[in-house]
């Protein structure tokens, strides 16, 4: 026989908690699993109707998503010499050849150079200021703070049409310099006022100490600072990440031949005779994977981050 | 080690003035209190000292060198923090390792260095647990640990007991104390705790508002306050204040209290208007012959002696006498005040008057 217990919750409430936590799981998951699924389906099964819920998977998209193709005369196709590897194969088994490489691989690269570097550069730049703004007498504070707040304040886009001006005057159109650049602008106020309050709660002394124990002030930043911020450095950098890697109007606004990122370019993926489904969702699901990864590996603090305040340590 | 000379120090925060003008001397090797009631720029004399503050104005010598506007980490000095700052990311040696790293010294020596610290503080078996699940003991043995490892000029201690519990509190300060008696280190130790600073300092400052209001060894400071918030701030319970308005010619060695002549300690300079007597409670006898009358209000019973508060002409009153000694409330009796620890102030500026008693006690 069990005590009744104010703090311990009954069998039937777990039992209603886990539910919840299920159909709230199936709901989110629902989307993703789709995209994943139409990811390895075969061209004629990813528009069937009713959906195919059970198929036979096929590494079509995948193999459309890097590739060009071609249809080309029967009489030609017929002559050709056997397939000579297996993404060979499958193109041959839809009736065409391939033709060469597609530019998605290079848009990946894009996508994965801006969103990174834009990221560090917030994180540099904004751990720096947070810093200075936590610990320093800077003269206008609160009015500067307000200040890198209040760029956030109207939807980036809004300014899209002065900056295309403004990046086409100074060369910046279409460079990963520029779109890094820009991104870092969005997101550094963000950075500044999440780790300014991370920062603000890392007590002075552990600095102090280091001071007296003969250490120079960015000494103490680097080796008793840092490693302590690393909880919010870390969710920071995942909210930045985000916002860079999934931005979409500014790319398509400003890039196009050199440093267009993955999210313009992978609904222009049309195969022959329409959208090709299946690749456009293998593309979507090689997008999703940086991320995913990255806040995977940061999970841990990740978790810390966002319950930071509500826990006290 | 080294002496330390605090000339005029004057810290300014805005328009709020922190310290006022403090002179003091911590000679070599002294124990060395800093007390005083919350905001009374102790720590902030104590920071300036260490180089986390810079001082609006004044002289800080370490050695008979001006290091007053030289930062923390060329000053030589170790400091343990109230909530001791032990680094969270690090285990126990590499937070007592710490220092000597950014010296650049060897690492052999380095580790012997911190063998040898851990062996004094007796922490050697936790050296490689993470500092996150000490006691609050051991977590004070680190960071004096941090400390020592060092050899500096001088330690500086914010509180350093404040965030033990109270029994551990007795046991540390007796640990620190002995602590010091081994090294012989210059020490500044910051409290506000008077049992404290009497228990451990071989001199105490008492400040008040930003400023000095005295300075010498625990004896003086208890048996000769220099002002009224010294003699109020010190003993448990504090000083007894009899105020009466009179007049005493330098060379009097008596004043008149209401009908009583009360005989004081040789006057050496005339007081005058409204002054104030002050006894410490254990110097109140009740002896019946006495012609000075008090009433009795309520005991408080406290194992070998009590405290017994009494209502007086010139206000209320505490004695502490021997517990066998019967006191009713309601009855009236006679007060004896022992003479030669008598105090008398000035009640206009907050100062004792001197006497052939206080003479050689300084002033802030």
């Amino acid at each position: 026989m069990s005590a009744y217990s104010v703090t311990e919750p009954t069998r039937s409430s777990k039992w209603f908690a886990g539910l919840l936590v299920v159909a709230y799981t199936i709901i989110t998951l629902l989307p993703l699993v789709w995209i994943i699924a139409t990811g390895f389906k075969s061209g004629p099964d990813s528009i069937s109707y009713p959906p195919k819920v059970v198929f036979e998977p096929s590494l079509e998209g995948y193999v459309n998503l890097f590739t060009t193709r071609t249809r080309i005369a029967s009489d030609d196709f017929a002559a050709l010499p056997p397939p000579e590897t297996w993404y060979d194969q499958i193109v041959r088994d839809t009736g065409m050849v391939i033709a060469g490489q597609s530019r998605f691989g290079e848009r990946f690269m894009n996508s994965v150079i801006i969103g990174f570097g834009s990221t560090f550069l917030s994180i540099f730049l904004g751990t720096l200021a947070a810093y200075a703004f936590s610990r320093f007498k800077v003269p206008l504070k609160d009015d500067l703070l307000f200040f890198i707040l209040s760029t956030r304040m109207m939807p980036p886009i809004a300014v899209a049409i002065p900056i295309y001006l403004m990046y086409r005057e100074l060369g910046l159109s279409d460079t990963h310099l520029g779109m890094i650049l820009l991104y870092t602008a969005v997101n550094i106020s963000l950075a500044v006022w999440l780790l300014k309050g991370f920062i603000d709660e890392i007590p002075r002394e552990y600095e102090e100490a280091a001071l007296i124990d003969g250490y120079t002030r960015f000494q103490a930043f680097r080796k008793v600072v840092l490693p302590q911020a690393a909880t919010g450095i870390a969710s920071t950098a995942i909210f930045c990440l985000i916002f860079a890697w999934n931005e979409y109007a500014f790319a398509v606004l400003l890039t196009s031949g050199n440093a267009q990122t993955a999210p313009p370019f992978i609904p222009t993926i049309i195969g022959v005779g329409g959208q090709d489904w299946p690749a456009v969702a293998a593309g979507a699901t090689l997008f999703l994977l940086p991320v995913m990864i990255f806040t995977i590996l940061l999970r841990k603090h990740l978790l810390r981050g966002i319950t930071f305040g509500a826990v006290r340590k | 080690m080294a002496e330390i000379i605090i000339r005029n120090l004057r810290k300014e925060f805005g328009a709020f003035t922190a310290v006022q003008g403090s002179s003091f001397t911590i000679k070599d090797g002294e124990f060395f209190m800093l007390l005083g009631p919350s905001g009374c720029g102790k720590t902030t004399t104590l920071r300036m000292i260490a180089g986390l503050e810079l001082p609006t104005s004044g002289e800080i010598l370490i050695d008979g060198e001006d290091v007053s506007q030289k930062p923390a980490s060329q000053r030589d000095i170790a400091m343990v923090f109230q909530m001791f700052a032990l680094y969270p990311h690090m285990n126990v040696r590499k937070n007592i390792s710490y220092p000597l790293v950014s010296q650049g010294m060897p690492k052999a020596q380095v580790q012997a260095k911190v063998a040898e610290v851990a062996r004094i503080l007796g922490i050697a078996d936790i050296l490689d647990k993470p500092v996150g699940g000490l006691s609050g003991g051991d977590r004070q043995r680190v960071a004096l640990g941090r400390a020592i490892v060092r050899s500096p000029k001088a330690f500086m201690m914010d509180e350093p007991l404040g965030a033990l519990d109270a029994e551990f509190r007795e046991h540390m300060a007796e640990e620190l104390r002995a602590l010091h008696d081994r090294m012989k280190a210059t020490t500044v130790y910051v409290t506000h705790d008077q049992l404290e600073a009497m228990q451990m300092g071989d001199k105490i400052v008492v400040m008040n508002h930003g400023v000095v209001e005295q300075f010498g060894t625990p004896q003086d400071i208890y048996d000769h306050p220099a002002t009224l918030f010294v003699a109020d701030f010190i003993g448990s319970p504090s000083m007894n204040f009899l105020r009466f308005e009179g007049s005493a010619p330098a060379g009097a060695t008596s004043v008149q209290l209401g009908d009583t002549a009360m005989a004081l300690p040789e006057l050496q300079e005339a007081a005058t208007g409204k002054l104030v007597l002050g006894v410490r409670p254990e110097h109140v006898a009740l002896t019946d012959a006495s012609p000075y009358r008090g009433r009795v209000e309520a005991t408080e019973y406290l194992g070998t002696t009590q405290i017994v508060t009494l209502s007086t002409p010139h206000g209320q009153i505490k004695a502490r006498t021997p517990a066998a000694q019967i006191a009713t409330p309601g009855e009236t009796v006679g007060l004896t005040l022992n003479a030669r620890t008598l105090s008398l102030f000035d009640d206009t500026t907050g100062c004792a008057i001197r006497t052939a008693a206080n003479a050689g006690v300084q002033h802030g």
